[in-house]
């Protein structure tokens, strides 16, 4: 299935881009994330830190074994700083 | 009863203006620059568009229902925000100033670490870096 990922703040800058859009077959989020790691070293340094890897689908929260269902925009981030 | 990301200022007046009605306690929260290090020049603030807006919407709403709010507000900014700038605001107006009181702060404890936003510290000379999520922002969430 055709994916849209979104990277933001610090994760943004280690893949080196805001957005790809990706073919997979990733059932999970930690599949997902296990997929896009692989992909390239910058995408490994991205994720290599799990405990500070947070996940939305179709703009909802989302933890790593929640299941893509048909989420068409999957955004990945770090632990959020507002206020 | 609105949440609004911009970048421009606010006029915190101008936003508190209409919360009284039917409140007897309005409470509000602005959050400025603070540079804790002596150098800092800015922070600049990313956010994730069109899930900020609903994940502000959502809280606003649920510390409606919780602490049977008459009115709130958000708004935050994001971009690049120079020290001593206003960064936010919450506003909380209810009958009695403990739901209030309660309203706002719970807003902000969400605000901070479940709201879509990061803070990047820009220094005098340029040298930027990411602010880390504090476990004692996490914390706060569980009191509610």
């Amino acid at each position: 299935m055709r994916r849209d990922i979104l990277y933001f703040a610090s994760l943004r800058e280690r893949v080196g881009a805001a957005r790809e859009t990706v073919e997979t077959e990733a059932a999970t989020v930690r599949e997902l994330v296990a997929e896009r790691a692989a992909a390239s070293p910058a995408h490994a340094a991205a994720f290599a830190d799990l405990k500070a890897l947070r996940c939305a689908l179709d703009q909802q929260f989302a933890d790593l074994d929640a299941p893509l269902g048909e989420a068409r925009e999957i955004a990945f981030f770090p632990p959020m700083t507002g206020g | 009863m609105s949440a609004r990301v911009q970048t421009a200022p606010f006029v915190l007046a101008d936003e508190l203006a209409g919360l009284e009605a039917g409140a007897g306690a309005l409470v509000s929260f602005t959050g400025i620059v603070r540079d804790d290090s002596g150098r800092l020049e800015a922070l600049e603030i990313e956010h994730y568009p069109g899930m900020t807006e609903r994940a502000l919407a959502d809280y606003g709403a649920e510390a409606a229902r919780r602490f049977q709010l008459t009115g709130w507000r958000i708004v935050h900014r994001f971009g690049r925000l120079p020290v001593g700038a206003e960064i936010m605001m919450v506003a909380a107006a209810a009958r009695h100033r403990h739901a209030a009181f309660d309203g706002a702060a719970y807003l902000m404890d969400w605000l901070k670490s479940r709201a879509p936003f990061w803070k990047r510290e820009i220094d005098v000379g340029g040298a930027a870096r990411w602010v880390e999520a504090k476990d004692s922002d996490e914390a706060a969430l569980t009191r509610w």
